[in-house]
């Protein structure tokens, strides 16, 4: 029910620069993400937007209001934190109604009731109302805690790390449930986390956050198979990215070191690419799923590596695959694929689903002509 | 070097029984992983072993040796809490050799160990480094070197990793299971997150409520999981469940009824046979599948169950795709390029020869 537009903002802790020089649009009805390790700026950039710090330089606005000066509960959003702030000695119900009863809002009784059971039934609570939320398992505390965001329908919605707190199996369901509430609402939310599956997963868009500054900003798509640098391509998918140090030879890429070396022939497009860059020292980025393995030499990027250890994901295994002492790398074996720790085996690099990087700013090789707008 | 077993292992505390019989044998050189929710006995149980706490009942054998009622100073195995934990004003060689600094070893000797160990670790080339000029890898590698001094006959870690940063604790997964492979020694490790034990461990040990689940290696306890804790522990996302009955119908055969979907399919005759084998016509069951063996069709089919698309999960490598049957979500692994409209009505199947029927009221799988 909003759009938020954050403009040079900036954000200080005595020495430390929280957020950088932020500008950042959140769309009206937009399920936004800001994903970045401990310490990157998510919380601090969450505050500022929700009014509970106040930026030292830029401006904060709701639909083309500047709200810089405006309380929180003026700004009419709602906070969900990682640590459920409910009322223990209410009942679920009196949780949810406490928002509505307030002396700004004093909304009638019956409108109460009609918003409550609305709002319960969305949340799957129906049956826990007339409980004490002292007895509620964490999932259901969590569900309570969006529900009383949701009862004042608020014009942007704030999470800060909802799910942490929540064991695997619940944090799983409840991703599907927040994504699935979204959409029913149509409201705007703004959520972080330092967690890459909940951002893919979940965001419409993901921001990618590190010491204060928006590396990129894209669908999880987009920032999935076109990552900006190294940071994002190291921070976005699980198994991680290979990266592997080449050294630009013509149409080639050589990687390794001295006699232990592979040779990868680049794309006719990577050919382009490589003309561009200003040194000949790069990463080759290569996903674990864009590397297959096979028993036979299988094209011109396949190499005979070494089976080093297996690690077991359940559907199938990721295999960790040696070339030499330094050239190691990660590739997903498909299910049926079975190959023993120290066998001999081949590994096949699909070339123009790689990634490549100067290694010197850790920049994604773009023509300029296609350089991605952050 | 050590072989570990644990004979008919009781603990109790007041009157919690936190450790239930248990029997587990450990091989040399295994990386075990003691997996399980809080409070289901694993670090009770990696306590005894250390000898850090002494079982009320059984026995536990250290290379064929009886350690039962052996301290922990005199049992030769290394307990690790955290592996980032490293004295941060010492190099890499003092955070090594420290162990056996304090016991006034000789320099030289302490010089050739330390060494030896750097070696076997591959980070001689770190060692007059400072831990904050370390990568996250080299910092396990220095820390697990200054366990390897004292020449432990096993590592024994509980949740070493598990405050960390998903993606630093990704990396440490890695880092942590090729150091396994490059020094090979025992190690039991504890944690509640399967992920963990699936990627790393050559053999998981599932526990529950301080008794044995499942012992078997991660693709045994992946594929078949005696029963429903196990299934639903393991696997992200977990294992679907729905609620369903076996019937006979008129020509003899047996289909089961799911439940919330009100639908009947049809099952493969070695499944049919072990149900009327074991009498289980009518009884309540539970249909388990793994998201990657759901097959999602656009078109009406048979022996699939109708729905709808309930939210779609993008992870980049793959798709989730969430479905509701009645009142249970059903998960889907498609492709990324499956991308179907919310509310798109659908139909599901499930490979049959992929399925486990486990029994409700025991929580045990019937095949």
């Amino acid at each position: 029910m909003a759009d938020v537009n954050l403009v040079s903002l900036t954000k200080k802790f005595g020495d430390i620069i929280a957020v950088n020089d932020m500008n950042l649009e959140i769309k009206d009805k937009e399920f936004f993400v800001l994903l970045g390790p401990t310490g990157a700026g998510k919380t601090t950039t969450l505050r500022l937007v929700a009014g509970l710090e106040k930026p030292d330089n830029g401006e904060i606005f709701f639909d083309n209001t500047k709200v810089n000066d405006f309380s929180v509960a003026v700004r009419d959003v709602a906070l969900v934190f990682q640590y459920y702030t409910l009322y223990p000695h209410y009942t679920v119900r009196q949780n949810l109604e406490f928002p509505l009863k307030s002396n700004i809002r004093k909304t009638p009784k019956e409108e109460i009731n009609r918003i409550v059971s609305e709002v319960s039934k969305i949340l799957h609570i129906e049956h826990l109302l007339d409980r004490k939320t002292v007895n509620l398992s964490g999932g259901e505390m969590q569900r309570v805690a969006i529900g009383r965001a949701i009862v004042r329908r608020p014009r942007v919605f704030l999470m800060d790390e909802p799910l942490s707190n929540l064991d695997a199996k619940l944090r799983e369901e409840m991703r599907a449930e927040l994504a699935r509430l979204h959409l029913d609402l149509g409201s705007t939310f703004f959520y972080v986390t330092h967690d890459q599956i909940e951002a893919m997963s979940m965001g419409d868009r993901i921001g990618i956050l590190n010491e204060g500054i928006i590396l990129q900003i894209g669908t999880p798509d987009e920032v999935y198979n076109k990552p900006r640098n190294v940071f994002v391509a190291k921070f976005v998918g699980s198994p991680v990215i290979n990266l592997l140090e080449a050294e630009i030879a013509g149409e080639k890429l050589v990687i390794g070191r001295k006699d232990r070396t592979i040779e990868c022939n680049l794309t006719d497009f990577q050919c382009k690419l490589v003309g561009t860059a200003k040194s000949k020292d790069v990463f080759l980025g290569i996903r674990p799923e864009d590397i297959i393995v096979s028993r036979e030499k299988s094209g011109i990027n396949s190499f005979k590596c070494s089976v080093y250890f297996k690690q077991s994901m359940g559907v199938e295994d990721i295999l960790n695959l040696k070339i030499s002492d330094e050239l190691i790398f990660r590739a997903i074996a498909p299910p049926k694929f079975k190959a023993d720790v120290g066998e001999t085996i081949y590994a096949n690099f699909i070339m123009d689903r790689s990634h490549i990087f100067d290694a010197q700013t850790e920049e994604r090789l773009e023509l300029s002509t296609q350089k991605l707008k952050l | 070097m050590a072989e570990i077993v644990l004979k008919n292992i009781v603990k109790r505390f007041g009157d919690l029984i936190a450790v239930n019989h248990l029997n587990l044998e450990i091989k040399d050189k295994d990386f075990v992983v003691l997996l399980g929710p809080s409070g289901c006995g694993k670090t009770t149980t990696l306590r005894m072993i250390s000898g850090l706490e002494f079982p009320d009942e059984g026995k536990i054998i250290l290379d064929g040796e009886d350690v039962t009622k052996k301290r922990a100073a005199d049992r030769d195995i290394a307990f690790v809490f955290q592996l980032y934990a490293l004295y941060p004003h010492m190099t890499a060689y003092g955070n090594i050799a420290f162990p056996l600094t304090t016991q006034r070893v000789k320099k030289s000797i302490i010089d050739r160990e330390v060494n030896k160990a750097a070696e076997l670790l591959k980070i001689k080339h770190i060692l007059n480094k400072k831990p904050k000029e370390l990568a996250g890898g080299d910092m396990q590698r220095v820390a697990l070197g200054r366990a390897l001094v004292r020449r432990p006959k096993a590592f024994l870690l509980d949740e070493p990793i598990g405050t960390l940063d998903a993606k630093f604790r990704e990396e440490m997964r890695t880092e942590l299971k090729k150091l396994h492979t490059d020094i090979e020694a025992t190690t039991v490790y504890v944690t509640h997150d399967q992920v963990e034990a699936m990627s790393m461990g050559d053999i998981v040990v599932v526990m529950d409520k301080g008794v044995l689940q499942q012992v078997g290696t991660p693709s045994e306890i992946y594929h078949n999981p005696k029963n429903l804790f196990v299934a639903n522990f393991i696997g992200s996302p977990g294992m679907n469940f729905l609620k369903c009955f076996p019937v006979k119908d008129e020509s003899g055969a047996v289909e089961l009824k799911v439940v919330e979907a009100d639908t009947m399919i049809k099952i493969p005759e070695n499944i049919q046979k072990i149900i009327l084998d074991k009498k289980m016509i009518d009884a309540e069951m539970v249909l388990g599948t793994r998201p990657e063996d759901v097959a999602l069709e656009f078109k009406e089919c048979q022996n699939y169950i109708k729905t709808e698309i309930y939210i779609i999960e993008t992870l980049g490598t793959y798709n989730i795709i969430d479905l509701k049957i009645g009142e249970e979500i059903l998960r889907v692994r498609t492709l990324p390029s499956v991308m179907p409209d919310i509310g798109t009505p659908c139909c599901v199947g499930f490979d049959m020869s992929r399925i486990i029927l486990f029994d409700k009221k025991t929580g045990k799988s019937i095949l």
